[in-house]
């Protein structure tokens, strides 16, 4: 077993009388890339929210650091532990760099509102997410890719070792995804970051995650090394779709390449 | 991490006093100060205006103690309170428009939308026709019918979360509902007692003395301590809930710590001055247009509110000139043609 600093032991969680999350006890392991994968309405980006604690468990918990992280104060909690929400709004006329130091509010006091840390944290943020550049734009008006990068920096103003991501590749094009996977890979080997990911593309998935988790149903049906765990079988069984695993030409990886309809070969 | 270069060089002032410090960017330092000082200008011009001309050297005397003359009694008795008065009032409701519209997360959230300042008449009309008058006494009824119509307006459209466009539909239906209510308890009420509150529903500052400011000044004050107690909190409330959550506040203690000040301060604007409309709804936006500030800020919303009520006051006394307006009449005027342009460009950006 692996060193781990968050997961949770028997976690229910559910809005309302319904159970999203059911029973799930997960440890994510520190210093890797782990990866939640599913279908729709699976509970993955419920899962994430409940580490994150925006969700209050119905029964068991999640615990960061050893100790139930409801106990903990919400400030203590964010200076650990970093989320990208699905969906955030940038206040109108807000600037880059205003957004970005947004993210030092957990380590700011009543009266010492900024320090020469919090300069530091935000320069650095950018920097290391490339939006340096940008500091002076208005948020508005940015791309897409531009956008989440920014708000990825202001995550990492936060300077938590633990960062999660909810669908952060969600409406950017195939170079923007793969841009900011390779940046949270780039966190992760050269910054010590534990990520944790939610992501819908299985590839990408595959691709970046030393640990995959696969969720159906609010469960976790498989779980570990992409390699080992991504079988065909596994994923008829999850997504319900008919598929064939070659070897990702680049990097080894399981690449999954959905079985063709009848309907599509029927008139070549 | 200690090379790091500043993000912005120049775009943003450091403010350290002691132990404090506050980040501000120079663009809304800047026009903070110009208002301020419109506003010290215009309340020098203002307090010399009137039947009895006080020309505004003067008046700089007064206030420096070397006046003795009668214009002494006309600008320190007369029409100081008056003018304190509206950029109190002005201010309080400039602040609690931004924290409205801050926790709503619309420029349309602003209490007189979301039916707050009619339940805070309402209840200042309640404690009126039981009780009589008293400027705690109103202030109380006024707080708590704020209190219940914000608790109402925000039960009625909580559904896992409030979301800023439900929040104003149904404040504006409970407001209308409260108007009607307003209406009947004043033709209920005695002749003389449906006179004054007739002319207080309009908002005005009018005959006002040191009686009122007094009380005004300490539930301003108390409320702005309030405001710098919960820190810089409104800025993350303004990212969405799950940002704030990430960040470490707790977003529905935070909104709602944040309504009951900005009730409190359009109850107290009301006992004072009855429910003055527009204010509220355009000091924040006007503020953030002109300082630049990112979302709704707090200091220039209060300069600006101060601004505003002192103006339109100026324009309620000397527009006709024997026969004065309540200055509520100015701000809805002023305020309808706000809303028009406020609904033509937002419908233009959808």
């Amino acid at each position: 077993m692996t060193d781990s600093r968050l997961g949770t032991e028997h976690l229910s969680l559910g809005y309302g009388d319904a159970a999203i999350v059911a029973d799930l006890t997960v440890a994510v392991p520190d210093g890797r890339i782990t990866v939640i994968v599913g279908p729709n309405a699976c509970g993955k980006s419920t899962l994430l929210r409940g580490l994150a604690r925006l969700l209050r468990p119905a029964t068991g918990r999640v615990v960061l650091d050893g100790t139930d992280i409801a106990s903990l104060h919400t400030k203590e909690v964010a200076r650990r532990l970093g989320l990208l929400p699905q969906t955030s709004i940038a206040p109108e006329g807000i600037t880059v760099a205003d957004l970005v130091a947004r993210g030092r509010f957990p380590h700011q006091k009543l009266l010492r509102q900024w320090s020469n840390d919090d300069e530091a944290a935000v320069a650095e943020a950018m920097r290391l997410t490339g939006v340096g550049d940008l500091a002076g734009r208005l948020v508005d008006e940015l791309s897409g890719g531009q956008r989440q990068r920014v708000w990825v920096a202001m995550v990492l103003a936060q300077q938590t070792p633990l960062l999660l991501l909810d669908e952060p590749t969600t409406y950017l094009d195939i170079a923007h995804q793969v841009e900011l996977l390779d940046l949270f890979a780039m966190l992760n080997r050269s910054h010590g970051h534990t990520v944790v990911c939610v992501l819908h593309d299985l590839n990408h998935a595959s691709r970046y995650a030393d640990e995959l988790v696969v969720m159906k149903a609010g469960r976790i049906v498989g779980q570990g090394d992409p390699r080992t765990v991504v079988t065909a079988e596994l994923i008829e069984e999850v997504y319900g779709l008919r598929c064939q695993i070659i070897d990702d030409p680049q990097t080894g990886t399981p690449l999954i390449v959905p079985r063709a309809s009848p309907h599509l070969t029927a008139g070549r | 991490m200690r090379s790091a270069t500043t993000p912005m060089p120049g775009r943003h002032l450091v403010l350290r006093v002691g132990g404090v410090s506050v980040r501000a960017s120079r663009r809304t330092v800047l026009w903070v100060w110009l208002l301020v000082l419109l506003v010290a200008v215009t309340a020098v011009i203002a307090v010399g205006l009137g039947k009895y001309h006080v020309a505004p050297m003067d008046v700089l005397s007064v206030l420096a103690g070397s006046n003795t003359s009668f214009d002494r009694v006309v600008v320190l008795q007369w029409r100081l309170p008056r003018m304190l008065m509206a950029l109190l009032v002005g201010g309080a409701l400039g602040l609690s428009g931004a924290i409205f519209q801050a926790v709503t997360g619309n420029a349309l959230g602003s209490p007189e939308i979301v039916g707050v300042n009619f339940g805070a008449y309402t209840g200042a009309l309640a404690v009126l026709a039981t009780a009589g008058g008293g400027y705690y006494a109103v202030a109380g009824g006024a707080m708590i019918g704020g209190l219940v119509t914000a608790a109402v307006v925000y039960a009625l459209s909580y559904r896992h979360g409030v979301a800023g466009y439900r929040l104003i539909v149904v404040g504006i239906a409970v407001g209308a509902v409260l108007n009607s209510v307003n209406q009947w308890i004043v033709i209920k009420l005695d002749h003389h007692t449906a006179v004054t509150a007739a002319v207080w529903q309009q908002g005005t500052l009018s005959g006002l003395t040191w009686l009122q400011v007094v009380p005004m000044t300490v539930c301003v004050a108390l409320l702005i301590s309030a405001l710098v107690l919960l820190g810089p909190q409104l800025p993350v409330l303004q990212l969405g809930d799950d940002a704030a959550g990430a960040l470490g506040l707790r977003p529905d203690r935070a909104r709602a710590a944040y309504l009951v000040v900005g009730v409190g301060l359009v109850a107290a604007a009301c006992a004072a001055a009855g429910p003055i409309t527009f204010v509220a709804l355009a000091a924040p936006q006007l503020a953030r247009r002109l300082t630049g500030s990112p979302g709704v800020a707090l200091v220039p919303a209060a300069v600006m509110g101060a601004v505003l009520l002192l103006v339109s006051d100026v324009i309620a006394q000397q527009l006709f000139r024997d026969n004065e307006l309540p200055v509520g009449v100015v701000t809805v005027s002023l305020g309808g043609c706000y809303l028009i342009y406020l609904l033509v460009t937002q419908a233009r950006k959808r």
